[in-house]
């Protein structure tokens, strides 16, 4: 899942989606929201995508012929990604049935316990694969304060704003990393580590990102994480921020 | 007299070279005598005498018996068991990308007439090149057999229920919507469901073909209006199907006073034998209103009920190119920094 901050990051993720769908063999959502999409921004003008296109891992009819065949399902790399085949590679050993239902790594039907542990092992390990191809966050700021943020999407805006009222008005400083994909990379973990207290701002009602980073931190670092809401319909303002950053601080 | 040597003689094989078993599938789990099978069959023996590349076979299918059963034919072709209900979304995505592939994509009366509703609906209307089947037996045999919305009415369910509920045509409703080679028939009647896939494949448009094919094992009892007796009792063919395919040279005397001949896209003709009077495969209405006719009087019409050869399917219509997605250079996909900065500097 990916989270543009920005219309210009809306443009340049759309572009990194499908190399990651090829890459990854999976369905890349792009979140954006509804400021973003239905408001009129100022921009810098988007970048142009200088990279190739990623098509991830595919083999070809003459790849086929030199392998003798292939497993769609089958961990070659360590990486937990499979290689594939487009319809229509012309060799009799090509094809594959993609299902739902139980399958070993030949992707044919199983009822065996141990081919569908397999399957979901591979898939979990695949999602570890993916920290490391996923945009990381952007660290806009980390000058070892005490308090960090996190925040994702369009409330990168009302943060910044925020973060120099916090500072202005009542010489709070924050640290601030802007989260852009999931599964989490690195770089997240590290940032939580470092802080006493984490404010996580969202604009959702039952903190879902919060829960998400709940679920990936180290247990012993979830009592840092402090969740800063804003659900009424409006976009997310600076004020809101600082205002409850500030009561949840006793100040 | 000295005797003749004798060989074994050489396998059957079709104008590839392929033999039959080089069309089969795995080994089928759905209940014997369950019509799905015979249709199964069907789509082998007409892959493999109309010689199509196995490879070049897209299968495709939702959720059901019914689309369990692209697992049953064609080992050699990819094959993508998706949604319940969301079939035609994956095959019009596919059909996009590869239009070189000929797809074929099995359905049933619930993946097609209630939960994939709105997804076939509008499968139809674009004239996506495709051959849908419905493989019919109006009930949901996965899940003990309930009534499917193509179950008549009036019709008896095991437990002695009464459909109460008037069925859902698929013809007709494919035929209001666009598709341009509609026709139902029945599993048991091998030689002209053999026709009309053989016909179907020649096809390139949208075809819808209903294929009555009755659950042996919750509506094939007294009562039920989908099983093989009242199919076999109550069939009324509209035409009588024959095909000729474009690489066999046979020419065929027909009277043009009682039999349509279409030309398919591929060259092949298609020849139909009126047996109802006011039998018109080119006239909607005709089609329509027969199909009504034969519900008022509990009839089961099967035959061609409607062909357009000439109407444009959606990857002309879109102009696809006949370069596979997948395969077009980058240079060809993005295009240049020039085009963007040139978007970008209308927006200043």
């Amino acid at each position: 899942m990916l989270f543009p901050g920005s219309v210009a990051e809306c443009f340049s993720m759309a572009t990194q989606a499908f190399d990651l769908a090829e890459q990854l063999q999976t369905p890349i959502f792009v979140l954006s929201d509804l400021d973003l999409g239905m408001n009129n921004w100022m921009s810098e003008p988007f970048p142009y995508p200088e990279k190739p296109l990623q098509r991830g891992k595919v083999l070809s009819a003459e790849d086929l012929e030199r392998l003798g065949g292939f497993a769609r399902y089958k961990d070659v790399d360590q990486d937990a990604i499979p290689y594939r085949t487009l319809p229509g590679t012309d060799h009799p050993g090509a094809a594959y049935f993609t299902r739902g239902s139980g399958h070993n790594e030949k992707a044919q039907y199983s009822e065996r316990p141990d081919d569908y542990q397999n399957n979901m092992e591979r898939l979990a390990r695949k999602f570890e694969t993916a920290r490391s191809y996923v945009p990381r966050p952007e660290v806009v700021e980390d000058r070892g304060e005490k308090i960090g943020i996190i925040a994702y999407g369009s409330s990168d805006f009302a943060v910044r704003e925020s973060r120099d009222q916090l500072k202005r008005e009542y010489q709070v400083r924050a640290d601030y990393l802007r989260i852009r994909a999931f599964p989490f990379s690195r770089e997240v973990h590290e940032f939580v580590s470092k802080h006493e207290r984490v404010y996580v701002v969202e604009q959702n009602r039952d903190a879902q990102m919060l829960s998400l980073l709940k679920l990936d931190l180290n247990a012993s670092h979830t009592p840092k994480l402090h969740s800063v809401r804003h659900f009424n319909g409006l976009p997310i303002d600076a004020r809101s921020v600082t205002d409850d950053i500030i009561s949840q601080e006793g100040r | 007299m000295a005797s003749t040597p004798t060989s074994t003689p050489a396998p059957k094989t079709n104008r590839l070279g392929l033999q039959v078993i080089d069309y089969r599938g795995g080994k089928t789990t759905l209940c014997a005598g369950c019509g799905h099978n015979a249709i199964s069959e069907r789509v082998i023996d007409a892959m493999y005498e109309m010689g199509v590349q196995p490879e070049r076979v897209l299968k495709l299918s939702g959720i059901g018996c019914s689309s369990k059963t692209p697992a049953y034919f064609i080992a050699r072709a990819h094959s993508f068991n998706s949604l319940h209900g969301r079939m035609p979304s994956v095959a019009t995505g596919a059909v996009l990308a590869n239009r070189s592939m000929l797809s074929l994509g099995v359905s049933g009366d619930g993946d097609t007439a209630s939960i994939g509703m709105g997804q076939f609906i509008h499968l139809m209307r674009r004239n996506l090149p495709i051959i849908y089947i419905i493989e019919d037996n109006g009930v949901y045999g996965l899940t003990k057999g309930q009534f499917s919305a193509t179950a008549d009415l009036g019709s008896k369910q095991k437990s002695g229920v009464i459909n109460d509920l008037p069925a859902i045509d698929t013809c007709a409703l494919a035929i209001q919507m666009g598709a341009t080679f509609v026709a139902r028939s029945f599993s048991g009647d091998k030689k002209q469901l053999l026709t009309m896939l053989k016909a179907a494949i020649a096809h390139r448009g949208t075809v819808m073909l209903d294929v009555i094919s009755p659950c042996v094992t919750f509506n094939d009892h007294e009562g039920s209006t989908k099983s093989y007796k009242y199919v076999q009792e109550h069939e009324e063919a509209v035409a009588e199907v024959g095909f000729v395919p474009h690489f066999e040279d046979i020419a065929v005397d027909y009277d043009p006073g009682t039999t349509f001949d279409v030309r398919m896209h591929d060259g092949s003709h298609l020849r139909l034998r009126k047996l109802h009077e006011d039998y018109d495969p080119t006239n909607k209405i005709n089609a329509v209103k027969n199909l009504m006719e034969a519900h008022e009087k509990g009839e089961v019409l099967t035959g061609i009920f409607y062909i357009d050869t000439q109407k444009p399917n959606f990857v002309d219509l879109l102009q696809m190119t006949e370069t596979p997605l997948a395969q077009l250079p980058q240079e060809t996909v993005r295009p240049p920094k020039r085009v963007l900065d040139e978007v970008m500097e209308s927006l200043r």
